[in-house]
């Protein structure tokens, strides 16, 4: 744990803000971002600390929130071993510069939901891990639960939808055969996000086009999505279908090959077709003999894996991106190859790839 | 006083800042021993900045035992407000390099008492020992279409580049906007005492008009007040370089420098200061005597004298 009060002032690097990449410091402390002008200004300090970065980039923490499990562990069906699980999750997390997650619940049995979800503890991140922002549960119910993913067209949806939310609960739309009309009601009433696009729901028909619909809907509400963009799920045109009508609504894409509890995927497999190279750290999008100019597209596209879905989440005042008064959750990319160099939570360094430097 | 003229605005920038670097070095700052720095505004200073920061990263200097006093403020404008000079202060040069907060001095605006903070600015001064040198910003002004559709020369475009790369774009105190500037400095507008010190001044409806198009085109945005050294107080600095640029600020520097001291251009009073440079480019001598550029006064005989300033004794 850094003592309080420690200034710290990132030089010699890029920044993603404003979903543009700037030669810019990052002065961090007590775990948030700071305003350097504003230190200089008004409280006349320097930084204690000085870090020069190399001409890395900086982008704010990934995060992560659709995880069924990974490392072995399905959040879903291991009852024993739940913080263990968690723990082992969100420890590998970190290398892949995710800094907070929704560990997810898939729809299990009564007995399971009363044996998992009070184990799942929301809880800061650091160097045992990825923060736990609360379980997302592809199912019903509530404890520690910060998502719920319904089906709108089942009896008392609208109801849940409404009640949830008022509960500060984000409501994702998924595992359903809803028509557009049900999808764009349950937007009316307060969902905001698409579980696993395309994958379980009626695919697209141009004479009701389902829950794909909300992509293009004329509901003034911005809609995000997760999607599962192995390749195999989800066809990676597909991928750029969504990713064109809502370039706005894409979210952390990389996690969500862990559908449905079937799968044992480790991180590290989950790779995308966007983003890939920011979460998966391997065999990355941009490598060596990809153009910068390309690495910085992609760099941008980073946003998707940070911002948007703290949008969803309605965390965005304090996560998923570098603004002044952040926490101080952040990822330094190498500028070349965007692997992970170093990942950080409330300004403390949690993670450094040694074999990269 | 000298007056030297050179090709074109960024060369002038770039002879500025290595005066800077000259003076500062030669003094040989030291903890107890500070280099007292007058700091400007605006587009030529803005080059001036770049090349400082430049050296800055090239080790050649350091801003560590170096205390500097900004020229004026807008009053009530927000301090990170992108058209207030703390904030253009901050981006171009105080967070490159390694000046301590505590000896950056930028007039505070937003003061509760303007009167008292200008007092404090003063003797601010005085207890740092006096300016050594004051780089006085162009007459502030920056007349774009008046710049541009007069066609300058080709440095004219080097200059508008490098305010392009701007997301903001000022104009200190534009009075006579699309005709020439009035040869002030700071916000020292005509008929301001020669003998000013800094003060609150309210700024002319003209100079309001021609700030709105930076303020949302919104006439009530724009501040209505400014603090202000005064002429006096830049008097008092040791040395004093004036860097002038453009077509635009041609009268002025004509006036500046041919004409008698006079309090409707405020910069003349400089012609009593005892250490003045003024350094322009070519653009700005156009109103000058032919005298006064190509006689053998300034530019052949003398120019050689004039580079020694910023020659690198090391």
């Amino acid at each position: 744990m850094k003592p309080k009060s420690i200034l710290t002032r990132f030089y010699n690097c890029r920044i993603l803000r404003d979903g543009k990449i700037i030669k810019e410091d990052l002065w961090i402390r007590d775990g948030k971002i700071a305003n350097p002008e504003q230190v200089f200004y008004v409280e006349q300090l320097e930084a204690d600390l000085s870090v020069n970065c190399k001409d890395f980039l900086i982008a704010p923490g990934f995060i992560d929130i659709q995880i069924n499990g990974g490392m072995g562990v399905d959040f879903s069906y291991d009852s024993e071993n739940v913080e263990e699980g968690i723990n082992k999750v969100a420890k590998e997390l970190i290398t892949h510069g995710v800094t907070s997650f929704c560990p997810t619940m898939v729809t299990s049995d009564e007995e399971k939901y009363h044996k998992i979800l009070p184990r799942i503890i929301k809880r800061q991140g650091g160097q045992h891990g990825a923060t736990v922002l609360g379980v997302h549960l592809e199912g019903p119910f509530i404890n520690n639960v910060i998502i719920v993913t319904l089906a709108p067209e089942l009896d008392g949806a609208m109801e849940a939808i409404r009640g949830l939310t008022s509960l500060g609960i984000k409501v994702a739309l998924g595992h359903s055969s809803a028509s557009l009309a049900e999808g764009e009601k349950a937007v009316e009433n307060g969902a905001n996000l698409i579980t696993h696009l395309f994958n379980a729901m009626l695919p697209f028909h141009h004479r009701d086009p389902g829950l794909v619909g909300l992509l293009a809907s004329t509901t003034n509400k911005q809609v995000y999505y997760g999607i599962i963009s192995d390749g195999i799920h989800t066809h990676p045109a597909a991928l750029r279908i969504a990713s064109r009508t809502n370039k706005d609504g894409d979210d952390a894409v990389a996690a969500q090959g862990l559908a449905d509890g079937r799968y044992r995927i480790g991180p590290q497999a989950v790779s995308v077709e966007h983003g890939r190279a920011y979460v998966a750290g391997t065999d990355t999008l941009c490598g060596s003999t990809a153009a910068l100019d390309a690495c910085v597209h992609t760099f941008r596209q980073s946003i998707a894996a940070s911002l948007h879905p703290a949008r969803a989440l309605g965390i965005a005042d304090r996560k998923g991106n570098l603004h002044f008064g952040c926490d101080a959750d952040f990822v330094i990319l190498h500028p070349s190859t965007l692997k992970v160099q170093s990942t950080w939570i409330a300004g403390e360094c949690v993670y450094r790839n040694t074999v990269a430097e | 006083m000298r007056l030297i003229i050179l090709e074109d605005a960024d060369i002038v920038a770039d002879w500025a800042a290595r005066f800077v670097l000259q003076r500062v070095t030669q003094f040989k700052p030291g903890p107890g021993r500070h280099f007292v720095l007058g700091l400007p505004t605006g587009g030529t200073p803005l080059g001036m900045y770049r090349k400082l920061i430049q050296f800055y990263k090239e080790g050649r200097i350091s801003f560590k035992y170096v205390t500097t006093f900004n020229m004026d403020e807008y009053v009530g404008l927000a301090r990170d407000h992108p058209e207030s000079y703390h904030y253009y202060m901050w981006n171009e040069f105080f967070k490159h390099v390694d000046i301590e907060p505590g000896n950056a001095h930028v007039l505070d605006g937003n003061a509760p008492d303007l009167v008292a903070e200008c007092q404090r600015f003063e003797d601010l001064i005085k207890q740092a020992g006096g300016v050594q040198l004051f780089v006085g910003g162009e007459l502030p002004s920056e007349t774009w279409t008046g710049y541009i559709a007069s066609g300058g020369a080709s440095c004219t475009h080097k200059y508008i580049a490098i305010r392009q790369q701007r997301t903001y774009k000022r104009v200190t105190c534009n009075v006579f906007a699309g005709i020439g500037p009035d040869g002030h400095i700071a916000f020292n507008e005509p008929g301001s005492s020669l003998a000013s010190r800094t003060r609150v001044k309210t700024l002319a409806y003209d100079t309001l008009e021609a700030n709105k198009r930076f303020f949302g085109n919104d006439i009530s945005k724009v501040p209505r007040q400014a603090l202000t050294v005064g002429v006096a107080t830049v008097m008092d600095a040791k040395e004093v370089m004036i860097l002038i640029t453009g077509v635009h600020k041609a009268l002025a520097l004509s006036k500046a420098v041919e004409e008698g001291v006079n309090h409707m251009w405020t910069v003349s009073a400089f012609q009593q200061h005892a250490q003045t440079l003024f350094v322009c480019d070519e653009a700005a001598t156009l109103e000058l005597r032919v005298k006064t550029v190509k006689g053998k006064l300034y530019l052949q005989s003398l120019m050689e004298e004039h580079n020694k300033l910023i020659e690198d004794k090391r």
